[in-house]
């Protein structure tokens, strides 16, 4: 983890000087234990505030729509992901960017270590190798970090980026055997009813604070249907209806282009798992086009382009 | 004022007496959090937390109000005129509240309850609410009351603040209506010099654990648009997605929105939270929109605490240091840094 700090350091160091970009987007240590935060460096002796660790799950893409400047910007393989997914809606151009890949062993949870703390309140958790080390008053814990994973790292099959122009360290290996949709199977086999409800309990704690929509890199719509005013579309309360048309026109809204970055889990202050539509859509897409988005950056999504053999049974 | 020790063996029987005068709301594991939900019928409050998730202000100030109905039928003599909704008058009583949202519910009367204007919804809800507080052992690392003028024992807004002795707990009354409701109860017993020895110790353990982390003594003195127009600004706003976490989180926060719903010829007048963060908090009609850069919006609620409020009423800042948004934030925007940067800020 020092490594990527020192080499991120380095490249932007690199980069501003050299007037390459105008800026630098990648993170800074939090002020709280297990938190990151984005930051964009815009001069070389900026630069010692760069940092990484396991709790960089932000998406950093999300920063990119519409900025006009060159940019250097740090890239998991999700963000990476999403960068391909901006350069293909036009959100930002190829030669504005400097790509620093991040080959990743996936992010950690906070809240996982929380739930293990048993109560107690971490102060410090550091990295050593495949261990975290968590402390706080009074007790000094060690566990292992694949304990941690986000719920969208721990089945993440794109480690390393899809795109990049320098890496910060060797290409990890992919996650073999995975399966990526057993809770999708799951909902799916439920009756209509008892899926309703999982979704009623799923939604009950939303207050509406959209952090799950402005975390995502995919909601960039210069107005959001649910901000529109005039007409207005959807209420504003926490009438379940209009929760769930927030939720479920979102979800379908990112449909073959969702990369499952799990920002919207990890924004999420109520722990909503918000991945349960995307995820649903994510394997439609995959199962009728085999397509997962962000991964090439030629052609079109599926989605995007119409093909006189693209499956219609739909229709009747 | 009046102060009893009540043993834990009996706090349900407390409880149970309460009940007769009171609906009961208090913190309810719900997931991964504890939240402040009704108290079911011989359910008992969840106090193994250090904070809720959520503050207790939406049941003072819901996240949705239903304030007026409306019928739209033109066969309706009624068509068109807006009829209150009725109000619950059942008294309520907070079980478990902490000091910094006891505080935080006293500190927004300034804006509901003026000289000129009163909000009778809000005034309605806070007037039937009674509080019962929970002095805090063990304050979070992101916790700042003692920063903002508070501390974990801090009693302004409570009725009656409960001390966790271990094995009792000891309940001052801070208002005559806490002192009402101590008055006799068959549960207490008068507390003994060492009870009230063990509160005291407690109580100075816990302020010791929160060295000062936030000054904010020059806010009121700095020059109001240079600290406007400061360059820091510029990167406090970076990571800012944008959503509505901190103001939905913060128990200070007041600010709402109304709207009109209608369904068929049924429609009501609602009264729902908004927040600064959001573009449309502040779109006019015209389609001008005066905070449309992130910039603005990100200022604007830091501003708004930390130094309109200050300025305005001269009471200290609009924070009580609860810490929600600094532990949820999702890209870790901390006011506690915030406010060091307003408060050191050097006007040219």
């Amino acid at each position: 983890m020092l490594t990527y700090t020192n080499k991120i350091q380095e490249l932007a160091k690199r980069l501003l000087t050299e007037g390459k970009v105008d800026l630098v987007i990648g993170y800074r240590q939090g002020t709280i234990p297990m938190m990151n935060e984005p930051v964009q460096v815009k001069s070389a002796d900026q630069t010692d505030q760069l940092y990484w660790d396991s709790f960089c799950g932000v998406n950093l893409a999300n920063y990119l729509p519409r900025r006009t400047e060159r940019i250097a910007i740090v890239a998991k393989g999700c963000d990476s992901r999403n960068i391909v997914v901006h350069l293909q809606e036009g959100q930002v151009k190829r030669e504005q960017l400097v790509i620093l890949g991040a080959p990743c062993q996936g992010m950690l949870d906070r809240r996982k270590v929380w739930g293990r703390l048993d109560g107690l309140e971490p102060l410090k958790a550091l990295e050593d190798g495949q261990q975290l080390i968590v402390e706080g008053k009074g007790f000094k814990q060690s566990f292992d970090r694949s304990e941690f994973l986000q719920d969208n790292c721990a089945i993440c099959t794109h480690r390393n980026p899809a795109l990049y122009d320098e890496l910060l360290g060797d290409l990890v290996p992919e996650q073999g055997g995975v399966d990526r949709y057993t809770d999708v199977r799951a909902i799916e086999k439920l009756d209509p009813e008892a899926r309703w409800q999982y979704f009623e309990e799923l939604l009950a704690p939303c207050i509406r604070c959209y952090a799950c929509r402005n975390a995502c890199p995919l909601c960039y719509c210069p107005t959001c249907f649910v901000d529109e005013s005039r007409p207005q579309w959807v209420g504003k309360g926490l009438d379940q209806s209009d929760i769930r048309t927030f939720h479920f026109l979102r979800a379908f809204h990112c449909a073959g282009r969702c990369t499952d970055c799990g920002a919207c889990e990890r924004a999420c202050p109520v722990g909503i798992k918000v991945r349960q539509f995307t995820k649903k859509l994510e394997k439609d897409v995959w199962d009728r086009y085999q397509f997962e988005a962000g991964i090439v950056l030629e052609g079109r999504p599926p989605l995007d382009a119409f093909r006189p053999d693209d499956q219609e049974e739909f229709i009747k | 004022m009046i102060a009893r020790t009540i043993a834990k063996s009996v706090f349900s029987e407390w409880l149970s007496l309460l009940r007769k005068s009171f609906r009961l709301i208090g913190p309810v594991r719900q997931g991964d959090q504890i939240n402040f939900a009704p108290l079911a019928e011989g359910e008992g409050p969840d106090l193994s937390f250090q904070n809720t998730r959520l503050s207790p202000k939406e049941w003072v100030q819901p996240a949705s109000e239903r304030l007026f109905q409306f019928s739209l039928d033109p066969a309706n003599t009624e068509a068109h005129i807006l009829k209150e909704v009725p109000w619950d008058e059942t008294p309520r009583l907070l079980l478990g509240v902490r000091p910094c949202d006891a505080r935080a519910l006293n500190l927004v009367r300034i804006n509901f309850e003026t000289p000129e204007y009163t909000d009778p919804w809000w005034k309605h809800g806070r007037d039937t609410m009674t509080l019962i507080g929970l002095g805090c052992n063990q304050p979070c690392s992101t916790c700042f009351c003692t920063s903002v003028g508070s501390g974990p024992f801090d009693p302004v807004g409570l009725d009656i603040l409960l001390t966790d002795l271990g094995s009792a707990f000891l309940a001052q009354a801070a208002t005559e209506k806490g002192a009402a409701l101590l008055q006799g109860v068959p549960q207490g017993t008068e507390p003994s010099a060492s009870d009230q020895s063990q509160a005291e110790t407690l109580k100075k353990e816990a302020e010791q654990a929160l060295p000062p982390q936030v000054a904010v003594d020059r806010l009121k003195d700095q020059p109001l648009l240079p600290l406007f127009n400061a360059p820091f600004w510029d990167e406090v706003q970076f990571a800012c997605i944008n959503c509505g976490t901190c103001t939905y989180l913060c128990p200070t926060c007041w600010c709402f929105d109304i709207q009109d719903e209608v369904s068929g010829t049924e429609g009501l007048r609602m009264r729902n939270w908004d927040s600064c963060m959001y573009p449309l908090f502040t779109l006019h009609g015209s389609g001008h929109n005066p905070r449309d850069q992130k910039l603005q919006r990100v200022r604007q609620r830091f501003m708004h605490k930390l130094k309109y409020y200050v300025d305005k009423y001269g009471n200290g800042v609009a924070c009580v240091g609860c810490g929600r948004c600094v532990q949820f934030c999702p890209v870790n925007i901390d006011i506690r840094r915030v406010c060091n940067l307003m408060n050191a800020f050097q006007a040219n």
